[in-house]
C-alpha cells in the first residue's frame, strides 16, 4: 500500500514546491511594489477631496488624465522636462568622452606619477563633493545658477566613476589592436577614437545608464547650484511638493510622479535586457 | 611552455625600453589627461580644498567681510550636540541601509534566481524604484506611512482592530523606518549584482556537493555565499559609503524630524545653507567629508581581505 502511495504523495509534494516559487515571487511583488504603486494610482487619480487622505480605496470618479492636464499646466512641468535634457545630455556626453580620453593613458601607461594622478582621479567615486564651496566657486568664476556650472560640477562628480570602470576595461583591449594602426601611420587621436572609442561601447553604455539615472534623478546638487534659476524635473516636483499652494494636494503630486516617471519607465522597458545585462556585467568581476 | 614565451617576449620588451620609450610615451599623450584633469581640479578638487579653509571663517549671508575665526564652528557645533548627533544619525542610517538593502537584495536574488518568465518580469518590476526619482519614493512612502495611511488600514485589516501607528513620527524607530524606504528603493540594483554574481558560480561546483548530500542550506552556507565575496564587497562598499551621502528620500519622507532624529549630515548642510549660515554648512560638510574618507578604506580593505581568506 504505502509503495502505491509514496509516488502520488512525492509527486504531490513536487507540485507545491514548484508552485511555491512563484506563488511567492507573485506575493513579495504585491506586496512591496504593489502596494505602493497602486497607492499612487488610486491617488493621482482622485479629486482633491477624496484625495485629502491618501488610502487604497478606489476613487469614486476616475479623473487621472484631468489630474495630469492639471499638473501640466499649473507647475511647469515641460519647461522643467526640457530643463532636465538641457543638463543631462551635455553632462554624459562630457563625462563620456573626458573619461575615456584619460582612462586610456591612465590604462597604458606605467609609472609612479601616472598612478598618483589615476587614484586622485578616482577618489571622488566614494569621497562626497564639497557641495558649499562648489557653489562659492561658481559664483566667483561667474557660473553660479548657470547651466554651464550645473553641467560642471556633474561632470566633476561622475568623471572618477567613468574613469575607473573604462580604465579597467582598456587594460582589457589587446595593445597589438593599436600597435596596427600606429604601423599605418595614425595619430594618437586617430587611435583612440576609430581603435579604442569603438570598443569601449558596452562598458560606455553601462556608464551611460547609471549616470542618467543619477543625474536625471538628482535634486540636492540641483538645489545649490541651480535652485530658483533653472527648473529640472526633481528640483520643480521639490517645489510641487513643498508650495503652501499644493499642501496635501497628493493627486497633484503623485500625478507629478507619474508623469514623471514614464518616460524612464519607457525607455526602462525597451532597453531593460541591455541595460540589466549591462549593469550586472560591469560590477562584479 | 605558454607562459617562458611570454617571459621571453616581455623580457625583449624591456631591452628595448629605453629606445622605444620616448616613443611609447608619445602613443599615449598626457595631452589626452587634460581635459580630465582639468574639468576635475575645477569642479572637483578645488572646493574640496576650500572646503578646509572655509570651515574656519565665519563666512555667512548676514555680513560682507569673511574673516578667520579658527575652530569656532567645530566648537559650537560641538556643544550644541549637533555634530555629534548629525554624525551618529548618517552613521546608523548608512549602516542600516547597508544592512537592510543586501539582506532584501540577496533574498530576491536567490527567490528569482531561475530563469522562468515569472521571475524576469519580477527582476524587472523590482528595479523600478532603482530608476525613479529617490524624492518621488520618499513622498509616496510619506503618504503609505500616516497615522491614518495606507499601511494601517492594511495592519488594521489584517490584525482585526484599528492601527495608528505614526511610523515617521518616533524618535527611536523612524531612522529605522527612513532606512528601510532607502534600501527598498536601491534592493532592485543588490538584486541583479547578486544575481550576476551567482550566475558566476560554475555548476560543477554545485553539482558536487549536491552528489556529496549537501541540502539547498548547506549550498548555500558553505559554496555560494563564499564565492559571493566580490558582488558582497561591491554591495556593501557601495550602500554604506552612498548612503553617508543620503538626502532624497529622507528630506521629501521626514524632513530629519520628528525632533531631529533622522537629520543626516546633507540635511543639516541643506538647511543651514538656505538659512544664510554659509560657514556652519560647510564645517558640517567638511565633517562629512573626513566621515567618508576614514570609513571608505578601512571597510573596502577589510571586505577585500574576506574576499582573499574566503
Amino acid at each position: 500500500m504505502s509503495i502505491f502511495e509514496s509516488p502520488a504523495r512525492s509527486g504531490h509534494q513536487r507540485a507545491v514546491r514548484r508552485l511555491a516559487q512563484p506563488a511567492a515571487t507573485i506575493g513579495l511583488v504585491a506586496i512591496l511594489l504593489g502596494v505602493p504603486f497602486w497607492l499612487v494610482i488610486v491617488t493621482a487619480s482622485k479629486n482633491q477631496a477624496e484625495a485629502l487622505n491618501p488610502n487604497l480605496a478606489l476613487p469614486s470618479h476616475w479623473q487621472l488624465f484631468q489630474n495630469f492636464a492639471e499638473v501640466l499646466n499649473q507647475g511647469r512641468m515641460v519647461p522643467a522636462f526640457f530643463g532636465s535634457l538641457l543638463i543631462l545630455v551635455p553632462s554624459v556626453a562630457g563625462v563620456l568622452i573626458l573619461g575615456s580620453m584619460a582612462a586610456w593613458v591612465f590604462g597604458r601607461r606605467a609609472g609612479k606619477r601616472v598612478a598618483a594622478g589615476y587614484a586622485l582621479a578616482i577618489s571622488g567615486i566614494v569621497l562626497p563633493p564639497a557641495v558649499v564651496m562648489i557653489v562659492l566657486l561658481l559664483k566667483e568664476i561667474g557660473l553660479e545658477g548657470t547651466p554651464l556650472g550645473m553641467i560642471g560640477v556633474y561632470m566633476g562628480m561622475y568623471l572618477s566613476t567613468v574613469i575607473f570602470f573604462v580604465t579597467g576595461f582598456v587594460r582589457t583591449i589587446p595593445r597589438e589592436l593599436e600597435e596596427a594602426a600606429r604601423v599605418d601611420g595614425a595619430s594618437p587621436a586617430r587611435v583612440f577614437f576609430s581603435v579604442i572609442l569603438p570598443l569601449l561601447g558596452p562598458t560606455l553604455a553601462t556608464a551611460t545608464i547609471l549616470i542618467s539615472l543619477f543625474i536625471w534623478n538628482d535634486v540636492f546638487y540641483a538645489l545649490f547650484v541651480i535652485g530658483g534659476r533653472l527648473d529640472t524635473l526633481p528640483l520643480n516636483l521639490y517645489q510641487v511638493a513643498s508650495a503652501g499652494l499644493y499642501l496635501n494636494n497628493w493627486q497633484s503630486i503623485f500625478a507629478y510622479i507619474i508623469l514623471m516617471t514614464l518616460p524612464l519607465l519607457v525607455v526602462f522597458m525597451v532597453m531593460q535586457r541591455r541595460i540589466i545585462s549591462g549593469i550586472t556585467s560591469g560590477a562584479v568581476k | 611552455m605558454g607562459t617562458s614565451q611570454v617571459r621571453v617576449r616581455s623580457s625583449t620588451r624591456e631591452a628595448d625600453a629605453p629606445s622605444t620609450g620616448r616613443r611609447r610615451r608619445q602613443d599615449h599623450p598626457a595631452t589626452f589627461l587634460v581635459p580630465a584633469l582639468v574639468v576635475l581640479v575645477v569642479f572637483y578638487f578645488v572646493p574640496t580644498v576650500l572646503n578646509f579653509v572655509y570651515a574656519f571663517t565665519d563666512w555667512s549671508s548676514f555680513k560682507s567681510a569673511i574673516n578667520y575665526v579658527g575652530a569656532d564652528n567645530f566648537i559650537s557645533l560641538f556643544s550644541n550636540g549637533t555634530l555629534l548627533s548629525d554624525l551618529r544619525t548618517t552613521l546608523i542610517f548608512a549602516i542600516l541601509v547597508a544592512i537592510f538593502q543586501n539582506l532584501f537584495g540577496l533574498v530576491l536574488a536567490l527567490l528569482l534566481e531561475k530563469d522562468t518568465r515569472v521571475n524576469r518580469a519580477a527582476r524587472v518590476a523590482f528595479f523600478i524604484p532603482v530608476m525613479m526619482s529617490a524624492l518621488a519614493v520618499g513622498y509616496i512612502f510619506q503618504a503609505l506611512l500616516k497615522p491614518d495611511g495606507a499601511l494601517n488600514a492594511i495592519l488594521g485589516f489584517v490584525s482585526g482592530h484599528a492601527v495608528s501607528t505614526a511610523w515617521l513620527g518616533s524618535t527611536t524607530w523612524t531612522i529605522v523606518v527612513v532606512s528601510l524606504i532607502q534600501a527598498w528603493k536601491w534592493m532592485g540594483l543588490a538584486m541583479l549584482i547578486y544575481l550576476a554574481g551567482l550566475k558566476t558560480i560554475s555548476e560543477d561546483v554545485l553539482e558536487a556537493a549536491r552528489l556529496d548530500g549537501a541540502n539547498w542550506w548547506e549550498t548555500l552556507r558553505r559554496i555560494r555565499l563564499p564565492l559571493l565575496a566580490p558582488a558582497v564587497t561591491f554591495n556593501v562598499a557601495t550602500a554604506l559609503l552612498g548612503s553617508m551621502n543620503g538626502f532624497d528620500t529622507v528630506q521629501a519622507s521626514t524632513k530629519g524630524g520628528p525632533g531631529g532624529t533622522t537629520e543626516l549630515l546633507n540635511i543639516f548642510i541643506f538647511r543651514t545653507f538656505g538659512q544664510g549660515l554659509f560657514a556652519q554648512a560647510t564645517t558640517m560638510s567638511l565633517a562629512l567629508f573626513v566621515m567618508v574618507a576614514l570609513l571608505a578604506f578601512p571597510v573596502i580593505r577589510v571586505l577585500r581581505r574576506r574576499e582573499e581568506v574566503l
